[in-house]
C-alpha cells in the first residue's frame, strides 16, 4: 500500500513554519526543498551526526529517539505527515541530538540550514513562527524531562493499573496506552517506557492485549512512592 | 462476535490515510473502501504501532488489566 505523498506546496501551506507567507513566497521556499525516500526501518538521521537540514514528512511516519548508554530507546516523538523534525541542529548548528528512523516507507522534504537561514533573514514572519513552534516544543520537552527524571509517571501508571485491574473472569475495563497517558497527564511515549520498566522489574507481565499484575505488593509500593 | 485479539477500529473516525497499514510489520491491515480493516487471520502481536501513528484514534490497542 502506498499512501499519498503530500505535494510540496500543499505541505508548506499546511506547515506552521510558513504560515502567513504569500503564495509567491511559499513558491520560493518550495524551490529550496530537496526530496528523499527511505525504506521502513531505515535510519534517516543518526544521533551525533551533523546533518544540517530541517525535514518535513511528506508521507509515512518517522520515529525520533535517543539511545541511552545501556541501549534503551527513548522515543521522543512520532512525526507524521506535514510535521517537521531535526529543528535543533538547524537553528543552533551542531550535531543531531536524536536519531530518526522510518517506521514505514517514508518520503521527506529537506531544507538545508543555509537555505533556512536565508529564509529567516528575508522573512521575519517565519522567524516569529519558529519562535512560537520552539516554545511549544520546549514546553513539551521540559515536561518529558521532568517525568523521566522524577519518575512520577511510573507511580501514576502503577496506580492506574491497580485501579483498573480485574480478576480476569468478567470482561474488565480495557485501557489503551493513550488512555493511560491522558489519565497520568503525560505523553503516550512515556507510558510505553513506564510499562517496559514495570515489566523489567517484574511487577507486571504483558501478554499481547493483557497486562497481568504479577507482584501486586511491589506494584502498590511503586504506586505509593512520591518522588 | 468481536475478535478481542485484534486492534479495535472505529470506522467513523478513520480517514483512510493508510499510515497504520504502512507501519504494521505483519501486514495485518488494509484499506477497504477508504477505511482501515484487519486482514483475516493475522496474528497481531499487539505492538501498538498502528495506534501510535493514528492521529484520529481510529485504531486502538486496548489492554485488559488482570491481577495475576
Ligand atoms: S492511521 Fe488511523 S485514520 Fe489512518 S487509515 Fe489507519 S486507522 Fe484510519
Ligand atoms: S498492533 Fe502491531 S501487529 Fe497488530 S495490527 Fe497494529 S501494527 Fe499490526
Amino acid at each position: 500500500m502506498k499512501s499519498n505523498i503530500i505535494p510540496r506546496m500543499e505541505l508548506l501551506k499546511a506547515s506552521p513554519y510558513f504560515s502567513g507567507l504569500s503564495i509567491t513566497e511559499l513558491e520560493e521556499v518550495s524551490r529550496l526543498l530537496f526530496e528523499r525516500s527511505y525504506e521502513r526501518d531505515e535510519i534517516i538521521l543518526a544521533e551525533g551526526d551533523e546533518t544540517g537540514a530541517l525535514y518535513f514528512v511528506a508521507s509515512g511516519a518517522v520515529k525520533v529517539f535517543r539511545a541511552s548508554a545501556d541501549g534503551k530507546e527513548q522515543i521522543l516523538a512520532i512525526v507524521l505527515p506535514e510535521e517537521a523534525f531535526n529543528e535543533t541542529p538547524v537553528f543552533n548548528g551542531g550535531i543531531n541530538p536524536a536519531s530518526a528512523q522510518a517506521m514505514t516507507p517514508v518520503v521527506v522534504y529537506g531544507l538545508n540550514s543555509g537555505d533556512m537561514e536565508a529564509v529567516l533573514r528575508a522573512k521575519p514572519q517565519v522567524a516569529m513562527n519558529v519562535i512560537r513552534i520552539m516554545a511549544k516544543k520546549l514546553r513539551y520537552l521540559v515536561s518529558l524531562v521532568e517525568e523521566l527524571s522524577f519518575k512520577r509517571v511510573i507511580s501514576r501508571i502503577a496506580r492506574i493499573l491497580l485501579d483498573y485491574a480485574g480478576d480476569g473472569a468478567a470482561a474488565g475495563m480495557r485501557l489503551t496506552q493513550r488512555d493511560m497517558a491522558a489519565m497520568a497527564g503525560t505523553a503516550r511515549e512515556v507510558v510505553g517506557r513506564s510499562l517496559k520498566e514495570l515489566v523489567e522489574n517484574g511487577t507486571i507481565r504483558m501478554e499481547r492485549h493483557r497486562i497481568i499484575i504479577s507482584d501486586r505488593d511491589a506494584l502498590e509500593d511503586i504506586a505509593e512512592q512520591s518522588f | 462476535m468481536e475478535n478481542s485479539m485484534t486492534p479495535q477500529i472505529n470506522r467513523d473516525r478513520c480517514d483512510g490515510c493508510g499510515l497504520c497499514v504502512m507501519v504494521c510489520w505483519l501486514d495485518g491491515l488494509v484499506i477497504i473502501n477508504g477505511v482501515v480493516a484487519i486482514v483475516e487471520g493475522v496474528e497481531c502481536d499487539w505492538c501498538t504501532q498502528c495506534e501510535a501513528v493514528c492521529i484520529n484514534e481510529a485504531i486502538t490497542c486496548p489492554y485488559e488489566v488482570i491481577l495475576g
